[in-house]
C-alpha cells in the first residue's frame, strides 16, 4: 500500500468504517511509515480538539432574550 | 407534561414497537397543537448548537443571533411538514444551515458563496507538515488563546469545507445526516470531510507541532 492509498482511506479508518481486511492492510502499512503514522495521529488530534473545545458559547442573558423573542413570535404566528 | 408521556407506550400506540421512538417526536406532536411549552423545550434542547452552527458558517454574532431566531420560528411554522421519518433535531439544523447561508450571501454581496459546488482547491490534500504535536495543544496554549487559534484557523476554510468539518465532526451528525442536511452526494460530504481535516491539520500544525518554539504565534 502506497501512501496515497492509505490517505485515500485514512477518514474511514478514523471513524472506524473499514472492513476487517482493510484494516489489517492499513495498519500494516502504518508498521512501516512513520509520515502516515504522524498524519493519523495529528488528524485525531484535530477533530479531538474541536470537539472538546467550545468556540461559540452562547451566554446565558443572551440565551434568555432569544428564548423569549423566539416564543412571543411563535405566539404571534 | 412531557415527563408524563412514555415514548414506549407511543411506540405501541403506533404498533412499531421495536423501534425506539425519539422523545422529541413526543414534544414535536404537543408543540404541533399548540402547546407553545413543548416547543420551548425543544428549543432549550437545540439552541446552543444552532447557535454554534450559525457562527460557524455566518462567522457573525448579531447574524447567529437572528439564524437561531429565525431558524426556530421557521421550524415552529413548518412542524406540519415535519415527516418523523428524520430526526428533529436533522430537521432543525437543515432548517438553520439554510438561514445562515442566506445570511452569509446577504452580507457577501457580489462575492460567491456556495455550497453546492465542489471545490478547487487541492490545499492540504497532501500532508506536508510531518511533525507530531507535543505537548498536546490544551497544554502548550491557555484556554481563550487555543480557542483563538482554532476559530482562526477554521473560519480560514471555504465554508464548503467548513459547514461539512462541523456538522460531521463537531456536531456528531453521520455522513448520511450531513448530505441530507446540505443537499449534498454521499461521496462529495466524503470527498469534502477528509479535505477539510486535511486542511485544518496542516494549518494547526504551524501552531502545535513539536519543537515549533514561538514561530507560529
Amino acid at each position: 500500500m502506497t501512501c496515497s492509498e492509505f490517505l485515500a482511506e485514512l477518514d474511514d479508518y478514523i471513524d472506524e468504517s473499514v472492513s476487517v481486511a482493510l484494516r489489517a492492510d492499513l495498519e500494516e502499512h502504518l508498521k512501516g511509515c512513520e509520515h502516515c503514522v504522524i498524519t493519523l495521529h495529528t488528524t485525531r488530534k484535530t477533530i479531538e480538539v474541536y470537539r472538546t473545545n467550545e468556540l461559540y458559547e452562547l451566554p446565558a442573558d443572551l440565551r434568555e432574550r432569544l428564548h423569549a423573542a423566539i416564543l412571543a413570535k411563535c405566539k404571534n404566528c | 407534561m412531557p415527563e408524563k408521556l412514555n415514548p414506549k407506550s407511543i411506540s405501541t400506540i403506533h404498533n412499531v414497537a421495536t423501534e425506539e421512538i425519539h422523545p422529541d417526536v413526543a414534544l414535536v406532536a404537543r408543540a404541533r397543537s399548540g402547546d407553545v411549552q413543548a416547543f420551548e423545550k425543544l428549543v432549550s434542547q437545540y439552541d446552543r448548537q444552532v447557535f454554534r452552527i450559525a457562527q460557524h458558517i455566518t462567522q457573525n454574532r448579531e447574524d447567529a443571533q437572528d439564524v437561531v431566531q429565525d431558524a426556530f420560528l421557521k421550524a415552529y411554522q413548518k412542524l406540519d411538514q415535519f415527516q418523523g421519518n428524520s430526526k428533529f433535531y436533522t430537521w432543525l439544523v437543515r432548517i438553520a444551515v439554510n438561514e445562515a447561508l442566506m445570511r452569509l450571501r446577504k452580507r457577501r454581496t457580489g462575492k460567491m458563496v456556495s455550497i453546492d459546488e465542489d471545490i478547487a482547491t487541492e490545499e492540504g490534500s497532501v500532508p506536508r507538515d510531518l511533525a507530531e504535536w507535543r505537548p498536546n495543544p490544551e497544554q502548550q496554549y491557555g484556554q481563550s488563546e487555543l480557542a483563538e487559534i482554532l476559530r482562526k484557523t477554521i473560519n480560514g476554510l471555504p465554508p464548503g469545507f467548513r459547514v461539512v468539518f462541523v456538522l460531521r465532526d463537531v456536531e456528531g451528525l453521520s455522513t448520511e445526516e450531513t448530505a441530507d442536511t446540505l443537499g449534498l452526494s454521499i461521496p462529495a460530504v466524503k470527498s469534502r470531510l477528509l479535505r477539510a481535516r486535511l486542511q485544518l491539520r496542516e494549518r494547526l500544525s504551524r501552531y502545535f507541532r513539536k519543537n515549533n518554539g514561538d514561530g507560529a504565534k
